[in-house]
């Protein structure tokens, strides 16, 4: 299974023709405690760059864009009862949802992971 | 987006230890601030409701006013009762202008030979303005602005503050003095805005950053950021000004009729009198009150109130999550006859029409130290 990151912190972990998609570290350690996550309903048409889901934290409410063109076949139902899991485990128990793609090589646009490291450190400096 | 380190950006005698702690500096009404420390908002939030906190809030402007007329000069633009207030005592109220909207909110303290004021960071200069063009029979304004201002807040701010000052310990709330703590001249006010007791401590700039460490060094106290301080102010169901009240609202609307005493009732005699006497006589259109979402998607600033037919009756002027109540909490204002506890509204947050309730303030009860 291979995973791919975009440069709006989400990370995809691709299986087949399905994505699992969720936020990356970095992405969860800048928006700091997560009380609230709204997810795409299944059977969604998501589009690339478009309005997937919405994380708030404490102070603000950030949208999360799909990274990929797809339909949404899972949501993580966990997320209503714990969104801390976003902040405990972003690239793992705290995964967003699944999304079946449209069009596999979209995924040729998106970061390996190495790529992704290399771009945080950029904004970082 | 700003840049918080900019040069443009004034520097609180606090910043060298802002950035030692880890703080994230933001920019906030001119200021590089802190908005949080590796704590992080909820942590911060919960510890100054358990234990203490300490804030800086020296961007606030102090000022001081002297002269013989003073208290009278001073009812001329704030609708409390002045006269009434005794030496060593302090309360909350407000600028309002000739249309009866709020200016700017503030402390008033009567130190005595003067008069005390704490005014807001964003319209400290506005105010400043305000006051020297209507102050006259002799009254000066001084500006305090080699002074810092730090708060303490939490049930355990009085312990940790009377190992430096044993005289803090029986100050009531809304009560002051000039104390020296660890042996630095402060002004000391039992007060805050977090709901929770506490005091607000008034110190040479040169000797803010040695008090400010001592503090920190007591087990109970963190450093606390803007963040958690917006928290616990809408749990309190403080108002912030800028969100909750400003100059499209009045005390009235603002359910801060308290603010307004029985003499001043009477007689009036402060800028935009008219308007606010007949809207306590005869009722305001609207009213700010405390907005419970159900569920869990906090509804911020902006999000539009509807009533049970889809109708918009209003609109939520801070809103967020409440790490105490573990919930999300908002206030804002309604159309008057939705003003009432219980009151069933919709909220439309992202499109969608979500169910909420009209409720009484605070969400977290008060814990001033009455004495």
């Amino acid at each position: 299974m291979a995973k791919k990151f975009s440069k709006e912190h989400e990370w995809l972990e691709i299986d087949g023709d399905v994505a699992t998609v969720g936020i990356t570290d970095h992405a969860q350690q800048a928006l700091g405690d997560i009380v609230y996550v709204e997810l795409p309903e299944i059977g969604k048409k998501l589009s690339k760059d478009g309005d997937a889901a919405v994380v708030e934290s404490v102070k603000a409410a950030s949208d999360v864009y799909a990274p990929v063109d797809g339909e949404v076949v899972e949501a993580n139902e966990e997320l209503d009862a714990n969104p801390a899991l976003v902040n405990e485990s972003p690239e793992n128990d705290g995964w967003f949802f699944k999304i079946k793609l449209s069009d596999a090589s979209q995924l040729d646009d998106l970061m390996d992971e190495a790529g992704y490291k290399a771009f945080v450190e950029g904004l970082e400096d | 987006m700003a840049d918080p380190n900019a040069e443009n950006l004034l520097k609180t005698a606090l910043y060298d230890l802002h950035v030692e702690l880890g703080a994230k500096m933001v920019p906030f009404a001119g200021y590089a601030m802190p908005v949080q420390y590796p704590l992080g908002v909820k942590g911060e939030h919960l510890h100054t409701r358990a234990k203490a906190g300490l804030f800086d809030v020296s961007h606030m402007g102090q000022v001081r006013l002297i002269g013989e007329h003073r208290v009278a000069e001073l009812e001329k633009l704030v609708p409390g009762d002045i006269a009434l207030l005794k030496p060593g005592r302090t309360r909350y109220s407000a600028f309002t202008n000739d249309d009866g909207t709020i200016l700017d909110d503030l402390m008033i303290t009567n130190a005595g030979e003067s008069l005390f004021l704490v005014i807001n960071a964003a319209c400290k200069d506005d105010d400043i303005v305000h006051m020297r063009a209507n102050l006259d029979n002799g009254v000066e304004l001084l500006e305090l602005t080699d002074r810092s201002l730090m708060a303490l807040q939490g049930p355990e701010a009085a312990n940790v503050l009377a190992r430096f000052a044993p005289e803090v310990a029986t100050m009531k709330f809304m009560s002051f003095g000039e104390i020296d703590i660890a042996g630095i001249p402060c002004f000391v006010t039992r007060s805050g805005y977090t709901g929770e007791d506490g005091y607000e401590i008034s110190v040479p700039d040169s000797d803010a950053d040695k008090l400010a460490r001592l503090l920190l060094a007591e087990d109970e106290v963190e450093a606390i950021g803007l963040g958690a301080r917006d928290s616990l102010r809408l749990e309190a169901g403080l108002c912030l000004y800028g969100n909750d009240i400003d100059t499209t609202t009045t005390p009235v609307e603002g359910d801060l009729n308290w603010i307004i005493n029985k003499r001043r009732r009477e007689e009036g005699g402060f800028l935009g009198a008219d308007i606010i006497l007949d809207q306590l006589a005869n009722g305001a259109d609207r009213k700010r009150v405390g907005i419970k979402p159900e569920g869990k998607a906090p509804a911020r600033e902006h999000t539009a109130v509807l009533d049970q037919d889809g109708n918009e009756i209003g609109e939520i002027t801070s809103g967020g999550f409440g790490p105490t109540v573990d919930a999300p909490i908002a206030m804002g204002y309604v159309a008057i006859e939705f003003a009432q506890p219980g009151t069933k509204v919709d909220l439309m947050v992202r499109g969608k029409a979500r169910p909420a309730e009209i409720v009484a303030l605070p969400f977290a009860p008060h814990r001033y130290f009455r004495g």
